[in-house]
């Protein structure tokens, strides 16, 4: 309750409330998650079962165009699916995708950063090392190989049940780096502090200082570089559905739908790539928007009083 | 356990920081050949030192003497590269953090920014809980919040106030409840540093007497790390005065002002400005400070000493007794002032 | 003859995102050529904003809401930024607590040096080079043509603080503003550089005003002295006489809890509580809850700076003061 009152007089909030950018966005992007969490409830059309749908109903236009169908506001794909169900379905995945890639991203990369930053010294310049190998080594071979080997091992059945968390493993091992390097630096200015060194006076041990005192003091630039990250997550995600590595056609997401549009475009059936994408575009358009005004209000220089 | 050891006793400590850097860092070109080059920072070079209880030890010096790396080093912050730590005759340098853990309840520290010195974010009864948590793990939390309490009224914080954060406070109460951490533990020994610099004048006084209570009360030991040579005066019963990591001269405080024996304490005497008496001239020291990474040869201090000769570039001076209690490591203490 | 400075009824506001905040409410003093002025105050008493408020360097969102600055006779308040170009750094220069602070790491001395005077001055790069080389000899800088090709980070505190002192002389300034200009430095080191300003006020003929908390250094240093709490004056006049006499509450009690071995051991005379910060500045004086003199006129009438019986002296102060 103190923290709350606490805020409502916080600058963050008074910030937030003169910035039309950053409510705009905001809205937007509580929408969608709503959207994305009640997709079960809101959608018109359960998209993954396959009785909803018959394929006599594929590349229907949207309901203003003519042919359209009062039953598929804005058409059909070409598996005869409702696509706007199938875009809010898609949208869920995106987003779990995309923070689930962040979440690993950031538990990896903070445990190294902070550990690799305290210690110092010879384990410091090895991980670091590490990371800079696996900074080196782009995602996209990685996703190639993995999702390769996998559906060659286990079968296109088995990889299509597997295909989320098999992405998110791939889109966040890829990135731990950028968290490392983020906390570790953090960390090299908080560790020579007075109050560390109180800490080590009173005899606390090394491993309590680091999680108890001086990992919290490193949270501000994670958070602030985490939107960013979801952001690069999701478009990451986007980009292997669109090359065919991601999601499979059975469960799209976003990328995987423009994809499956692709070829469609210039034999008049447009909507299914232009609408998954114009709402990727949007999704990533708020978040990164969003992230703009966190990581100025969260900036010490630029705090008024 | 040697009566006379008195509380502290150090000898011949040294340390020495390389900061030469990656290999990288310490390769130069040196008349055409690739050389290997390291660079040590020589912070405390064969320091010896004996606090009796119950008194106030001030070591006071400019900055590069060494003098918040002794502090750092008697706690063991850092080991020592060389020499020997004793508390109440125990040897404690070089004791595994578990052996150490006994003496970090009788020695403590305060330091000098009360910005830094307080986790921004912890409240300040979490700040002040954690010593008392660590050391009695079955201790209850009706009597931790007892301690704390306590604590607080007696550095002058309100206890009500605990659960704030420090950035809502100002410097001379962080400092309070810096102080207020230290003795959470109900130390023997506390080690200052530089803990009234950063504040205003009218709250070091209140530090001052509070930290001057607070040794009453509890019969502590200080070690009082300033260059205010004003706080020496008022609160220290001996002084040691530091140059480039070596002790220059060292007496209790009255005989050091009264009669300043090594040249470095005679000519830092004469710079600090006093309030109402205008001086009218002071020793003025050839040069600038070198650093501790170029120690000169011999004596320290020999390049900018105006009494320096031919033996004090080429050895270094040991400490000896020059009069009662009063040590100065000089070759030439009663040598007359040079001409011109 | 006039002043050479003369600040009249100066207020200067903060407009934060929670409100405005009045950090300089009403001061007025004067300098003239050659002499030493010090502005004496603890942290948040208003003497750094005063001595950027007289060269209107205030950044948002601080600004000059009331008064005048009369340099040289000319309103300062009211300039054009043209005509403020002409004068900070020419006629007015300022001097700060950290050397780093003027001094640009990633260029030599003299490359710094060089373009000060070009800036001000219509002169060719060797006679530039050539003022550079006599103001470094000017601070008693060894080798100054070597030093010309240096970078800052090649020379010591004490040291660089010289190189500020050489840059702030370029243009011949006559009045020099030291916002605590030793306070970062050693005690030896300090020493040397009050010296070499003191000197250089008679020779160059300047006016200095030293900002600092350092009672200390003022006493040594300054002719008269200027001491501020909250933004107000509260006592100003000759430094013998206000190190020696204090008339104020305030000054008495600072000057009283510096430690100094009057009574080694005894417990130092203290303030108590500490000064308000701008937030929350008590109404009538501001010094009253901490003043052991407070009496209900204290509270509710801010005291007029008056003159005392003493020579130049002037007092905030109910109880102390006449009137």
């Amino acid at each position: 309750m103190k923290a709350w009152r606490r805020f409502k007089r916080s600058y963050v909030l008074y910030s937030f409330k003169r910035d039309p950018v950053a409510i705009f966005s905001f809205s937007v992007l509580a929408i969608l998650s709503l959207i994305s969490v009640l997709a079960p409830v809101i959608a018109p059309y359960n998209t993954y079962d396959t009785a909803t749908f018959d394929i006599l109903d594929a590349e229907t236009p949207p309901v203003w165009m003519g042919g359209g169908n009062e039953d598929f506001l804005l058409g059909t794909d070409i598996q005869g699916r409702d696509l706007l169900s199938t875009m809010i379905y898609g949208l869920r995945v995106s987003m779990l995708i995309g923070c689930g890639a962040v979440l690993l991203q950031a538990f990896v990369g903070i445990l190294i950063g902070l550990f690799s930053g305290y210690v110092g010294g010879k384990m410091d310049a090895f991980l670091m090392r590490i990371a800079d190998i696996q900074f080196s080594i782009p995602y996209l071979i990685v996703a190639i190989f993995t999702s390769a080997i996998f559906k060659l091992a286990f079968g296109v059945g088995r990889y299509e049940e597997l295909a989320v968390p098999l992405l998110i493993i791939i889109i966040g091992i890829s990135e731990w780096p950028k968290y490392a390097r983020t906390v570790r630096a953090s960390v090299l200015g908080e560790k020579n502090k007075e109050y560390v060194e109180a800490a080590r006076v009173i005899g606390i041990s090394r491993w309590l200082i680091m999680f108890r005192h001086v990992l919290p003091n490193t949270m501000t630039p994670v958070l602030v570089i985490s939107t960013i990250q979801v952001a690069e997550a999701v478009m990451s995600e986007a980009a292997l559905s669109f090359l065919g590595l991601g999601m499979p056609i059975t469960k799209p997401s976003l990328g995987a739908l423009i994809r499956s549009g692709f070829e469609y475009i210039f034999s008049g059936s447009w909507w299914i790539t232009f609408f998954p994408g114009v709402l990727l575009v949007i999704l990533i358009l708020v978040i990164l928007l969003l992230g703009d005004w966190l990581r100025d209000v969260l900036n010490p220089k630029l705090y008024k009083g | 356990m040697n009566g006379t050891d008195g509380l502290l006793r150090i000898k011949d400590l040294v340390k020495h920081f390389d900061i030469s850097g990656g290999l990288l860092d310490q390769l130069r070109m040196e008349q055409g050949r690739i050389v290997r080059q390291r660079t040590t920072v020589k912070a405390l070079n064969r320091v010896s030192l004996t606090l009796p209880p119950q008194e106030t030890f001030s070591v006071v010096g400019e900055s590069g003497c060494g003098k918040s790396t002794l502090a750092r080093t008697i706690l063991g912050l850092y080991p020592p590269d060389e020499g020997e730590i004793y508390y109440r005759g125990d040897r404690i340098d070089h004791l595994s953090p578990k052996d150490m853990l006994p003496y970090r309840t009788k020695m403590q520290m305060i330091f000098q920014d009360p910005y830094a010195s307080l986790n921004p974010r912890m409240t300040v009864k979490k700040t002040l809980e954690e010593p008392v948590y660590f050391h009695n793990k079955a201790i209850s939390s009706a009597e931790v919040k007892d301690r704390v309490a306590t604590v607080m009224d007696q550095v002058g914080v309100d206890p009500k106030w605990a659960n704030r954060y420090p950035h809502e406070f100002s410097g001379g109460q962080r400092q309070r409840i810096s102080i207020a951490r230290a003795l959470m533990v109900d130390p023997e020994f506390i080690v200052a540093d530089e803990p009234v610099s950063a504040l205003d004048v009218s709250i070091q006084a209140q530090i001052l007497n509070l930290l001057m209570d607070a040794q009453e009360k509890r019969g502590l030991t200080y070690m009082f790390i300033t260059h205010d040579l004003g706080v020496v005066k008022h609160i220290s019963a001996r002084v040691a005065v530091m140059y480039l990591g070596t002790l220059c001269e060292l007496a209790p405080t009255a005989d050091l002002f009264r009669s300043p024996m090594h040249p470095y304490t005679r000519a830092l005497l004469s710079a600090i400005p006093e309030v109402g008496k205008r001086k009218s001239k002071h020793i003025k020291l050839k040069g600038e400070v070198p650093t501790p990474i170029n120690l000169p040869s011999g004596c320290v201090f020999h390049g900018r000493c105006l009494y320096a000769r031919d033996r004090c570039k080429a050895h270094i001076p040991p400490l000896r007794e020059v009069g009662k209690g009063h040590f100065a490591a000089c070759f030439y203490v009663d040598a007359p002032a040079p001409s011109g | 003859m006039g002043h050479l400075l003369e600040v009249k009824d100066l207020e200067v506001k903060f407009a934060l995102w929670f409100g405005t905040l009045t950090a300089i409410d009403g001061i007025s003093f004067t300098l003239d050529r050659k002499e030493k002025l010090g502005l004496v105050g603890e942290s948040g008493a208003g003497k750094s904003v005063t001595g950027f408020a007289i060269i209107n360097l205030l950044s948002k969102p601080g600004y000059i809401s009331k008064g005048d600055i009369l340099f040289e006779g000319q309103e300062v308040t009211t300039l054009s930024d043209e005509a403020l170009r002409d004068l900070r750094g020419k006629r007015i220069s300022m001097i700060f607590q950290d050397p780093m602070m003027t001094l640009n790491p990633v260029l030599t001395i003299g490359t710094q040096m060089i373009e000060t005077l070009q800036a001000h001055e219509n002169i060719s790069t060797s006679e530039a080079r050539d003022l550079a080389v006599e103001k470094l000899r000017r601070v008693y800088m060894p080798s100054p043509e070597k030093r010309l090709g240096q970078y800052p980070h090649e020379f010591s505190g004490g040291m660089r603080q010289r190189i500020v002192v050489a840059i702030a002389l370029l243009a011949n300034p006559s009045l020099i503003i030291a916002d605590e200009p030793t306070t970062a430095l050693d005690v030896t080191i300090q020493a040397g550089i009050m010296d070499l300003l003191t000197e250089l006020c008679e020779t160059e003929d300047m006016g200095l005003i030293l900002i600092t908390h350092d009672l200390a250094v003022v006493s040594q240093v300054t002719e008269r002295i200027v001491v501020m709490y909250a933004g107000k004056i509260v006592e100003t006049g000759l430094t013998d006489v206000i190190i020696n006499h204090p008339g104020h509450p305030y000054t008495q009690g600072l000057l009283k809890s510096i430690p100094g071995g009057f009574q080694p051991g005894a417990r130092l005379n203290q303030i108590p509580g500490m000064m308000p910060t701008l937030t929350h500045i008590p109404p009538g004086c501001a010094f009253h809850p901490r003043c052991g003199l407070s009496r209900s006129v204290c509270e509710r009438e801010t005291p007029a700076l008056l003159r005392t019986g003493e020579r130049d002296q002037m007092i905030a102060c109910h109880i102390l003061g006449r009137g």
